[in-house]
């Protein structure tokens, strides 16, 4: 069915603004009319139109040039065809020099205006039908919840589909933000125990023993505050799968008991003394690479080898970068929803920046880019101007050599920003990653003025 | 019981405005009317372009219509324009109680030919129904040889039918029927 396309006709004339409106109302469009610049930028900022009909001159007040370049701020992309009684050579290339779409004299004949929108509405249906076929695009490339069409997060597709119903433990390895959780949870939700539970638990987040009692649970007076017994999460997770975040990061006394579990797959809780059995599939994940923890006497090998009987390796985005514009266009879209913006577009200067930078951060940080850019974005369209943040990010993190006589306050802060850029602004990570804790950090961000 | 109805801003040939007439009760088999003559347009004359504004007839009619009639046409024997464009066939109000129809470019003559009078009537019959059509809320229509069909030149008039497709017929007779005269 044919869109009901929206036009503006920009003219202080009454018989002109009019005539043209009804003209144009003839051949099917919704048109509004605006008497002067001003009143075209305040409907402009109400909704955008496929087309806008601007006079050149328009006294008193913004003329059509600086009407044009007004409602270009809102949307970029926008049509504009500015229209003059008379032609000059100079108004003609200013007008299209400031990103007028077409200058028309008036009077025109009827056949040059009648082909000229429908030349420019002829475009906007195809740029709707692509962005249709797009979304079509990214529902034949998701997977669950992941997008992508690399090759090797294809194959990481195959391998899901292959033992989403087993029981065997899975490994997930990949960076910060590489979408580790959504890989386990499509495993989860691909497989037989899809209307069983899915339980996650970030073992990182936690003290050593608020973790044991988080995975087991307690019983009644265990510990100081252990008011009622309470079920950990394997308990609740019975059934189903249990989704282990960040597990390096487990204590040796948690290595063995998880192992424990594993082998056994019963456990004791805090303070008990009843063997409480379960059947539980256990996925876990790691960003640090557990081979080298092992080596270096930080994991246990045996437990090592019982988490790995799968491995999935996410690769960073920054080795799958097709999927860039696949990821961005999601995230416009479900964003912009969520933030109440109506922005369905990203033009092709902003898509290269997002091609162009390293993503440390990897998915996740390019979410948060998204999400930064549509809070500021003023039209429906996200420009290369909405993600110079990420520029600034770029020219501040490459080949940063420190130069002779540096202070130590200057390698500091350069260092602490080039972490958290690698960890996508994840304060913990990047704490963890310099030996510091996280209020050390916080402490030195607030001093060299950094932001995350 | 609500009235569709023809008027000559000016004199007008005879023939032309009882075409006009007869188009309109043949298709929308309402009741027509023909109005005693308007006075002829000077008002909306353009010295600057020697054509008259289209708009300004329009706006002259509304004043002129009287309560009981619910679409008017006004024939002119003058070649009209609204400002953006260098000529219009005819203007209406969309949906709206009036449409102007000019007589001027419907001439062979005005081309440099010979007078076809069966052409020129005929021409009269389809430029009639399609603004009285907009009147009734049809836009245009992408059939070509629909009478809704837009035409910019003499050419693509002469290709359509005086005749509403099967869609803009349905939609015509639907836009009657609400307004309670389904004749």
């Amino acid at each position: 069915m044919r869109k009901h396309w929206e036009i503006l006709v920009v003219d202080d004339e009454p018989v002109m603004r009019e005539s043209l409106a009804e003209w144009l109302m003839e051949d099917g469009y919704s048109v509004d009319t605006a008497a002067s610049g001003k009143d075209a930028v305040a409907r402009a900022r109400e909704k955008d139109y496929a087309i806008y009909f601007l006079d050149l001159k328009m006294p008193p007040g913004i003329d059509g040039i600086e009407t044009m370049l007004e409602i270009r701020k809102l949307h970029p992309e926008a049509s504009v065809i500015i229209i003059t009684a008379y032609a000059t050579v100079d108004t003609a290339i200013t007008a299209m020099k400031e990103g007028a779409q077409e200058y028309v004299v008036k009077p025109c004949s009827p056949e040059e205006i009648s082909l000229l929108v429908g030349r420019i509405i002829k475009v906007k249906n195809l740029q709707r039908e692509n962005f249709i076929l797009r979304k079509k695009l990214t529902r034949h490339y998701r997977f669950q919840d992941i997008i992508s069409k690399s090759a090797k997060m294809i194959e990481i597709f195959d391998l899901i589909r292959e033992i989403a119903s087993l029981r065997s433990t899975v490994l997930i390895q990949g960076g910060s933000g590489t979408g580790k959780e959504l890989v386990a949870r499509a495993i989860h939700y691909s497989g037989s125990r899809a209307d069983k539970p899915f339980v996650a638990v970030s073992c990182g987040a936690l003290a050593e023993t608020l973790l044991e009692s988080e995975l087991f649970g307690h019983e009644k007076g265990s510990f100081t505050g252990a008011g009622e017994r309470k079920p950990g999460k394997f308990e609740l997770a019975d059934g189903g799968t249990l989704f282990l975040d960040e597990i390096g990061d487990i204590s040796p006394k948690l290595q063995v008991d998880l192992l424990r579990v594993l082998q056994e797959r019963s456990f004791f809780r805090v303070g008990g003394s009843e063997e409480v059995t379960v059947d539980v599939r256990v996925i876990a994940a790691t960003r640090v690479n557990l081979q080298e923890a092992v080596a270096a006497g930080h994991f246990r090998d045996d437990l090592f080898y019982r988490l790995n009987v799968i491995n999935i390796e996410i690769p960073p985005l920054r080795e799958r970068r097709e999927d860039i514009p696949l990821l961005a266009h999601d995230f416009i879209e479900r964003l912009s929803h969520e933030l109440g913006k109506e922005v369905d577009e990203i033009n092709e200067g902003a898509l290269k920046l997002l091609f162009d930078y390293d993503w440390p951060g990897n998915v996740r940080e390019l979410e948060n880019a998204v999400e930064r850019a549509l809070v500021t974005a003023k039209g429906h369209v996200l420009t290369e101007d909405d993600f110079t943040f990420l520029r600034r990010a770029q020219q501040n993190g490459n080949g940063w050599v420190a130069p002779d006589n540096v202070a130590l306050d200057e390698v500091q802060k350069q260092v602490i920003m080039a972490t958290l850029r690698r960890t996508g602004g994840n304060v913990k990570e990047a704490a963890s990653t310099l030996g510091i804790d996280r209020s050390t950090l916080y402490d030195r961000m607030r001093k060299y003025a950094i932001e995350r | 019981m609500s009235v569709i109805a023809v008027a000559a801003a000016g004199m007008i040939d005879e023939e032309a405005i009882a075409e006009a007439e007869s188009s309109l009760g043949s298709v929308f088999g309402m009741k027509t009317r023909r109005l005693p003559p308007f006075p002829e347009p000077s008002y909306a004359y353009d010295a600057a372009r020697n054509q008259y504004s289209s708009t300004l007839v329009l706006r002259d009619a509304l004043g002129r219509k009287p309560q009981d009639v619910v679409k008017l046409l006004v024939v002119v024997d003058a070649d009209v324009f609204i400002p953006m464009l260098s000529f219009v066939y005819g203007q209406a109000q969309l949906d709206g109680p009036v449409a102007v129809l000019s007589l001027t470019r419907l001439r062979q003559e005005f081309y440099g030919l010979p007078e076809n009078r069966p052409l020129f009537l005929f021409r009269i019959r389809k430029e009639t129904l399609h603004e009285i059509g907009h009147c009734f809320g049809l836009t245009h229509c992408r059939d070509p040889l629909c009478t809704m069909c837009l035409s910019t030149s003499i050419q693509q008039l002469d290709r359509k039918q005086a005749e509403f497709c099967d869609g803009c017929a349905i939609l015509a007779r639907d836009a009657v029927r609400a307004m309670g005269d389904s004749g």
